[in-house]
């Protein structure tokens, strides 16, 4: 037990129970704040992976930008700040499946993996995360780059009723 | 490193979003749990770049970066068509959806 191991291990229970948070919270604005420390701790086990730019773009898309929207997303649905007991269907399906999910898939790796040992790899830093994505993957890089334009375009139309019904009549 | 410690808590962490994604009933709260579930698979796909394919570069890095853009045009685009359906039936609850009066819905 190294202190990677240790790390790795805190971190992991940090994420899977501010996770466990995030879907049993019965206030809309802790669960988004749960959120926040989940997405944070697997920035922390990317940096203890040697994922350095992966932990900082998880830290700057995620906890920064994906987070505030969902935040602003329960301001403007004016969702309760107290407590409301209507945010969950009944457990037993959810419970059943997405246990079976997670368990199931905890032991195949664990079968898989049993308890074998890996050296840290060298840290991915921006300059080999660069060179890998300009020179291999320069191709999907680029289509996401239309694709997030298609994104940006989309939700503009979506939530502008007067352009977005222009053609049909309705929307 | 262990290599199972990251995996088990990957798919503990994705089993929790599928629970959130069939339990919740606000559509906001099963975006959430959406992005556990993408987060899990990030976390495979850095680990095993860290394991299994240590040495051939870092690919499991470079899609996680595109899984992650991914999930921010999605959450984009999502919250869009909830921030509507708000607007139309000020509700967010997802099995509030008719999805059988497509036709003559407004």
């Amino acid at each position: 037990m190294t202190v990677a191991d240790a790390l790795l291990l805190a971190l992991g229970a940090l994420a899977v129970g501010s996770g466990a948070l995030v879907v049993t919270s019965a206030q809309i604005v802790r669960a988004g704040l749960y959120l926040v420390v989940s997405l944070g701790a697997i920035a922390g086990l990317y940096l203890v992976l040697g994922a350095e730019l992966v932990a900082w773009v998880q830290v700057l898309v995620y906890v920064g930008a994906v987070v505030v929207l969902l935040l602003f997303a329960v301001m403007l649905t004016r969702a309760p700040i107290g407590p409301s007991d209507d945010l969950d269907r009944p457990a037993w399906p959810a419970l059943i499946v997405g246990g079976g999910v997670g368990l199931g898939l905890a032991v195949l790796f664990a079968d898989a993996f049993r308890w074998s040992i890996h050296p840290l790899p060298a840290p991915g830093t921006a300059e080999r995360m660069g060179a890998e994505i300009f020179g291999t993957w320069v191709l999907p890089f680029e289509v996401l780059s239309i694709l997030l334009l298609a994104a940006l375009v989309g939700a503009i139309v979506l939530s502008r009723p007067d352009i977005g019904a222009r053609k049909g009549g309705e929307a | 490193m262990h290599a199972v410690i990251p995996f088990v808590t990957a798919a503990l962490l994705f089993g929790l979003g599928v629970y959130g994604v069939l339990r919740r009933r606000n559509a906001i709260l099963v975006l959430m749990a959406v992005e556990l579930m993408l987060n899990a698979v990030n976390l495979v796909l850095v680990t095993a770049d860290a394991t299994v394919s240590a040495g051939l570069g870092h690919r499991g890095g470079v899609f996680a970066l595109f899984v992650i853009v991914l999930a921010a045009a999605e959450v984009g685009v999502g919250l869009a068509i909830v921030l509507q359906w708000y607007r139309m039936r000020a509700a967010v609850q997802v099995d509030e959806v008719a999805l059988h009066h497509e036709a003559d819905a407004g």
